[in-house]
């Protein structure tokens, strides 16, 4: 039973990583580029990501299982039912959460620090990688919460991955199974277990954060 | 420093959350018979709670048969559907008044341990064995499910058990049990969910798997019944009448309906107009 509990932890932590990195690699420039950019149609984009964040995990799951069912369009790539298809199903879903953070981040930090850094001469590449230094608090505020999402959904891992034990079952997927065969207390205990984790994330993510407005704030003074 | 303490104060805030969360749920258990029984004292109790496996709910034999009970004798019935093993825990705790569940050998020990009365057959129906129309071990010319099983482990072939503790799964591991086959390896895929999932995912991965003749029936998929009729692939159900209940009355009325002639009538016909032919047989007998 140890052996298994680790497994599924192991498998939740895999998963939910690789997704936010992958999401990370994605949204944040993403986020970054609307942010320090102005173009025609910028709001109604700027709007679609805002409403995407918000996404039902669910709706995802059963779009990314369409998609890569054996009837449907990338049926050939034998993806569903394994942890790369919850990976991808993951991904869609933080990838708008840390678009959408990022922008508000970069907003929040663009006007001052622009002026300064074009001024100095800055390639666009530069720029944004200054704005990105400047704004990493709200970032990684960005990171935690998508961090959170992932290795709490359950809708979306459930219907593409199927909860194959010692294969795609995960914290979620188990708690789940535990409570329907009666097993309430061991799903608790999961329960626990899963918020343990989120704790310690957003606590690493919340110290690194406060030291940063502290040297930040250092400097500007 | 403020932050410091910060760790060992939300470490027990959760663990004391955690801790309250326990007790609530023992206490809940303890605690719904009692109040089941103070409603019984106030009031002349219109109402029963049958324990029933997800099966029976599902197929929607219960909203075919319980409207006629409900009219004939004015008595309400709540019907909590669950996991065999989920139905009989509840009967131990006293949360229910009557089972209508399907796995003999458990029945058996509920009522030897003193939680059931008055246990009778009800009806029976059909489990199948489904898989690819190209039926990559060549299980269609078997004559006995065990020798199906023992097919599908030697040619390896992908199957899915649904690794959920129910009345189903439990079926199915005592097939595996009979062939002398302990089931494992990448072939013998775990889904650990309901009848519809489970059967999805075998059309997904052209896998062969176990199911009940009425969710199957009733999903629409790519999949062939490749053995049935064999004597182990009945499903016999049991209605069971919970000791500890305090409404003798009314939950030996509810067995006497489903036992009784209109019932099993009733029970027999079930099915008939949508799928051609019953999902149930009747076959009423007091153990």
């Amino acid at each position: 039973m140890t052996a298994d509990v680790t497994e599924v932890i192991l498998l939740s932590l895999k998963v939910t990583t690789a997704s936010v990195l992958i999401g990370v690699l994605i949204g944040v420039p993403l986020g970054a580029l609307l942010g320090l950019s102005s173009f025609p149609g910028k709001q109604l984009l700027v709007a679609v990501i805002f409403t995407l964040m918000g996404l039902p995990p669910v709706l995802v799951g059963v779009i990314v299982y369409l998609l890569l069912s054996r009837y449907g369009p990338l049926g050939s790539l034998d993806l569903l039912f394994t942890p790369e298809a919850m990976i991808i199903a993951q991904v869609v879903l933080v990838t708008p959460i840390l678009a959408g953070l990022s922008l508000t981040a970069v907003h929040a930090k663009e006007r001052s620090y622009w002026e300064t850094a074009k001024s100095l001469g800055a390639t666009p590449f530069q720029l944004m990688l200054t704005i990105l230094r400047e704004a990493r608090g709200g970032i990684w505020a960005g990171v935690a919460t998508a961090y959170g999402r992932a290795i709490s959904e359950v809708g979306a891992v459930m219907l593409v991955g199927g909860n194959i034990e010692h294969h795609t079952r995960v914290m979620t997927t188990a708690i789940i199974l535990e409570t329907r065969t009666g097993n309430f207390s061991a799903g608790l205990q999961l329960g626990l277990v899963l918020m343990a984790i989120s704790f310690l994330f957003n606590s690493f993510l919340m110290l690194g954060m406060l030291k940063q407005m502290k040297t930040g704030r250092r400097y500007s003074s | 420093m403020k932050r410091l303490f910060a760790f060992p104060l939300a470490i027990l805030l959760i663990s004391s959350l955690f801790i309250a969360a326990c007790s609530l749920s023992n206490r809940t258990v303890d605690a719904k018979p009692q109040a089941d029984a103070e409603a019984q004292e106030n009031a002349t109790p219109q109402e029963i709670t049958l324990a029933t496996t997800t099966s029976t709910q599902d197929s929607g034999l219960l909203d075919y048969l319980l409207p006629v009970f409900e009219e004939k004798t004015g008595i309400k019935v709540k019907v909590v559907a669950v996991g065999t093993g989920q139905a009989i825990k509840l009967g131990e705790d006293g949360n229910a008044d009557v089972l209508l569940v399907h796995s003999r050998a458990a029945e058996d020990e509920f009522v030897e341990k003193g939680y059931g009365i008055n246990a009778h057959d009800v009806m029976y129906n059909q489990f199948l064995i489904v898989g690819p129309a190209a039926d990559p071990a060549g299980i269609r010319q078997t004559s006995s499910a065990t020798e199906a099983f023992k097919q599908i482990a030697d040619k390896q072939a992908a199957f899915i058990s649904r690794g959920d503790d129910s009345g189903t799964d439990k079926k199915e591991k005592s097939i595996w049990k009979e062939a002398g086959i302990t089931p494992e390896g990448s072939w013998y895929i775990s889904a650990g969910q309901g009848m519809g999932e489970t059967l999805r995912m075998a059309d997904e991965k052209q896998a062969y798997t176990l199911t009940d003749e009425a969710t199957f029936l009733s999903s629409k998929l790519n999949l062939e019944v490749l053995v049935q009729g064999d004597k182990t692939l009945f499903n016999p159900y049991g209605i069971i009448q919970v000791k500890s209940s305090r409404k003798q009355e009314e939950g030996l009325k509810l067995i006497q309906f489903f036992t009784g002639e209109e019932g099993q009538k009733l029970i027999g016909e079930f099915g008939k107009e949508t799928y051609g032919k019953g999902l149930f047989v009747p076959d009423a007998r007091a153990r």
